[in-house]
């Protein structure tokens, strides 16, 4: 199975996960299959799948944090409607019920 | 590669990808420097150089001249790039 499969799959094993607990892939489904394929790449890299647009330390305690999805989804989803890379969104995000702003880092530097 | 603008970036980063093809569609030259693909002293260097003009070292950080962008922000990029090309003309 190539890169691309492999994020297709993953999408539909996460989407139903995800969505029961109230998040959503990004509309932009281009953009989502990126990210997927990215954290497949971070897995077979360093093991385990790493935010893809965070610097890994390839220590899984020191990245527990940044593991997707990462602790700071939640906050994020709630302050801006999107996790900090955007996969995941809310509804309202999706539906454009809500600006699309910029969601700054919310992690203290290592 | 033009040093006036620099991209910090990491590989696996959409948002770095969208940036990087950004500025390749205004056709300006830029170093891009891909922290993920660093080990050693070489990364901590890049990091430490980085966290002077980004201390919450996210990623992108774009520097054009001297403004440092946070993010894609395609906005702050023309503006930036506008007020690069003012100060060295030759920079694009």
């Amino acid at each position: 199975m190539n890169s691309e499969e492999k994020a297709a799959q993953l999408y539909e094993t996460l989407r139903k996960i995800q969505e029961s607990k109230g998040y959503f892939f990004n509309k932009d489904k281009e953009m989502v299959l990126e990210l997927l394929a990215a954290l497949q790449a971070n897995k077979d890299h360093y093991g385990y799948m790493v935010c893809p647009c965070r610097l890994a330390s390839g220590d899984r305690d020191q990245d527990k944090d940044i593991i997707c999805p990462c602790v700071y989804r939640e906050p994020d989803v709630k302050d801006y409607g999107s996790c900090y890379c955007g996969l995941y969104v809310s509804r309202d995000w999706n539906e454009e019920k809500i600006p699309h702003e910029y969601v700054p880092e919310r992690r203290t530097p290592v | 590669m033009s040093d006036s603008i620099r991209v910090y970036a990491l590989s696996t980063c959409i948002h770095c990808k969208r940036a990087k093809e950004y500025l390749d569609q205004c056709g300006v030259d830029y170093t891009p420097v891909h922290l993920d693909w660093m080990t050693g002293q070489e990364r901590t260097d890049a990091l430490n150089e980085m966290k002077k003009h980004n201390p919450a070292q996210s990623f992108p950080t774009i520097l054009i001249g001297d403004t440092v962008i946070v993010g894609f922000k395609k906005d702050e990029i023309e503006k930036a790039l506008g007020k690069d090309q003012e100060q060295d003309p030759t920079a694009s």
